[in-house]
């Protein structure tokens, strides 16, 4: 593996006629980091990867790994696999063959070329495989194959796009295990964007969220999932109930909140609220019971989850909560909603 | 609710019967091909079959007179090279030339369309304009021959008609647009992805070309060859026009025309008929053969 002490994105930019489909990233990754990427579809995190991979060339700003500049390299000599969401395994080549390539293309010797080949065909559990063509495996397999090419190379930094997208529930759920015990074992640096944010969560060491290009949030997945910095990316980390508010009352970091008809709410300032602000009160469907005193509601959904059920409920004026039960309410049924005062988040009306 | 004995309905009879058809195979709307399987049988497979029987059917020799009069006679049996050797190194410049500029002209960018359309409007003049064009361009006289000499370059006029040149020019820029559109094809069928994964791999850009390109483009590149072969072993037109017809260019279907129409002898015209075909049938035959040696399976593109 290559010695570097940290990858540096600097003000990394892409534009697409005339948009910025990345405006500035600017990160600095630690060696053996897990980084993911983490935002909706078109917020510019398939951009960045592709940046960094040398697949498209910046705009502006730059890439540093230690002193050495990368940005300015065709992506054949940064020295980085990458993992891509449709595979793109060589049809034509055995399991083998795919996982040889890179290292043949290194020109190392014959029998390290064989040796490397079989440890990482190994590491994925495709011995009974190898000779196959690629079309001949099931999704899960071609995934384990495009890791397994990628990290043979021992790249600096291993670059995976949406690795797991094309995978039903539960093989996802095992090839997340899988990439995870991998970065574990060989301690790669990693650089993965997706789009779900229970898989950046499980996965990262540290998140990155983007929405339309800009960096929203930068944290450990701790920090984003329980202080998220703005209302956009408490909607990702699971802020179901983002309600308007307005600020009826501010003490220190506890502020109280109200709609004006009835809803009235205490919970943490994220930022500094003055009284009168137009605010968003975010709360987790879990953080929200049926209670026996608080806010009346009309239940409308039930969904069984196994543990617990989901339910989705209308107050009188309209507002619609997203909150857990544990005995089953029946549509039509009136509940009470209470909510724990440290589990509400207020931000700042995030209109910006 | 009292539970209600469940109905059987016996399956209407019209059904079945079409699903016993459907069972051994049978699609009973392949019906609807046979006034088209009349017209092929009655226009294509019995002339070719009555050419083919004409050809064992000659006024002296027995069976295989007029076949051992060709190959008896070198002036006849000869024309046999003369169209191979026009027509393989044709085809294969039509490829070999059509490869690195389908590769360049992937994927989209602007003028493209306008650039395709210069590319192939070859196919739209047909050979007797191109051999007008060959002649007035490139004969004696003709401008290309003028400007080399104003410039000093030559002395004498260069012989680029009227001779294998000519022809194997003209097999060129009618062959070419064919071989430059179905390669076309066959490269935007190739997904784009695995070169940009090799890429990351550590492959050059010849490397990713001659690595993972040209293995997945190759089963395109043999049927694109045996086509622009096809093409231009029937040349006959070109030939005459810019050819030298009585030499260097007398190709095999000179030959058959000779014989059917200027010596009347059916049986021998038909003959060089069949001879053309089988030879055309080895040489696909023996590129088929080893493409199919060749991966051919998904190439993950949109095509």
């Amino acid at each position: 593996m290559s010695d570097f002490a940290e990858l540096r994105l600097d003000g990394v930019r892409r534009r697409f006629g005339g948009r910025d489909a990345l405006a500035g990233l600017s990160l600095t990754i630690r060696r053996g980091e897990f980084i993911a990427l983490l935002g909706p579809s078109g917020c510019g995190k398939s951009t960045a990867l592709n940046c960094l991979a040398g697949l498209l060339p910046l705009s502006e700003g730059s890439i540093w790994q230690d002193d050495a500049r990368l940005d300015t390299l065709p992506p054949e000599r940064r020295g980085f696999g990458m993992v891509f969401q449709n595979y793109a395994l060589f049809p034509h080549l055995s399991v083998r063959k795919n996982i040889a390539f890179g290292l043949q293309m290194r020109r190392l010797p014959r029998d390290e070329v064989r040796r490397r080949t079989d440890e990482a065909i190994r590491l994925v559990r495709l011995e009974e495989h190898a000779r196959k063509l690629p079309g001949q495996l099931s999704g899960g397999q071609q995934q384990r194959v495009a890791i397994a090419r990628a990290v043979v190379l021992e790249p600096s930094l291993v670059l995976m796009d949406e690795p797991l997208s094309n995978l039903d529930a539960k093989l996802r759920l095992e090839m997340r295990t899988e990439i995870r015990r991998l970065h574990q074992t060989l301690g790669l640096t990693t650089v993965y964007v997706t789009h779900d944010q229970e898989e950046a969560l499980s996965l990262a060491d540290r998140l990155v969220v983007l929405r339309d290009g800009h960096v929203e949030q930068i944290g450990t997945p701790q920090e984003l999932h329980n202080r998220p910095v703005n209302r956009h990316v408490a909607d990702f980390m699971g802020y179901r109930n983002l309600l308007p508010m307005t600020v009826t009352a501010v003490d220190g970091e506890r502020v109280t909140v109200g709609n004006g008809a009835g809803i009235s709410l205490s919970g943490i300032a994220v930022g500094a609220p003055a009284e009168g602000d137009a605010v968003i009160a975010g709360i987790r469907p879990e953080d929200l019971h049926v209670g026996t005193a608080g806010l009346p509601a009309t239940v409308e959904v039930v969904e069984y989850q196994g543990r617990e059920l989901a339910v989705e409920a209308r107050t009188a004026d309209g507002v619609v909560l997203h909150l857990r039960a544990v005995t089953r309410p029946e549509p039509g049924d009136t509940i009470t909603v209470t909510a724990a005062p440290d589990r509400v988040l207020v931000f700042p009306d995030g209109t910006s | 609710m009292t539970p209600r004995p469940i109905e059987t309905v016996p399956p209407p009879a019209r059904l079945a019967w079409r699903h016993r058809l459907a069972e051994r195979g049978i699609d009973r709307h392949l019906a609807l091909l046979v006034p088209a399987m009349a017209c092929v049988l009655a226009l294509f497979v019995y002339p070719f079959a009555y050419g083919i029987g004409l050809s064992f059917q000659p006024e002296q020799g027995g069976v295989f007179g007029a076949y051992r009069a060709f190959f008896a006679d070198a002036y006849q049996r000869d024309t046999l090279g003369t169209t191979l050797g026009l027509a393989l190194p044709a085809a294969l410049l039509n490829v070999a030339a059509s490869v690195p500029i389908a590769y360049r002209m992937r994927g989209r960018f602007r003028g493209k369309r306008l650039l395709t359309t210069i590319l192939v409007v070859p196919i739209t003049l047909g050979t007797v304009l191109t051999a007008e064009g060959l002649l007035n361009y490139l004969g004696p006289a003709g401008w290309f021959n003028r400007a080399l000499t104003s410039l000093g370059l030559i002395d004498a006029p260069l012989r680029l008609t009227n001779n294998y040149t000519g022809v194997f020019l003209s097999l060129v820029i009618t062959g070419f647009p064919f071989a430059f559109l179905l390669i076309l094809s066959y490269l935007s069928g190739i997904d784009p992805t695995l070169e940009r994964a090799a890429a990351t791999l550590g492959a050059r850009p010849w490397q990713r070309f001659r690595r993972i390109t040209l293995p997945l483009l190759a089963p395109g590149l043999a049927t694109t060859f045996c086509l622009t072969f096809v093409l231009a072993f029937s040349v006959f037109p070109s030939a005459i026009l810019v050819g030298d017809p009585a030499g260097e260019t007398r190709v095999i279907s000179i030959a058959a025309y000779h014989a059917a129409w200027e010596v009347y002898d059916y049986p021998l015209g038909s003959a060089i008929a069949v001879i053309m075909g089988v030879a055309e049938l080895v040489v696909v035959g023996v590129v088929l053969g080893l493409r199919s040696l060749l991966y051919t399976g998904s190439t993950g593109g949109k095509g």
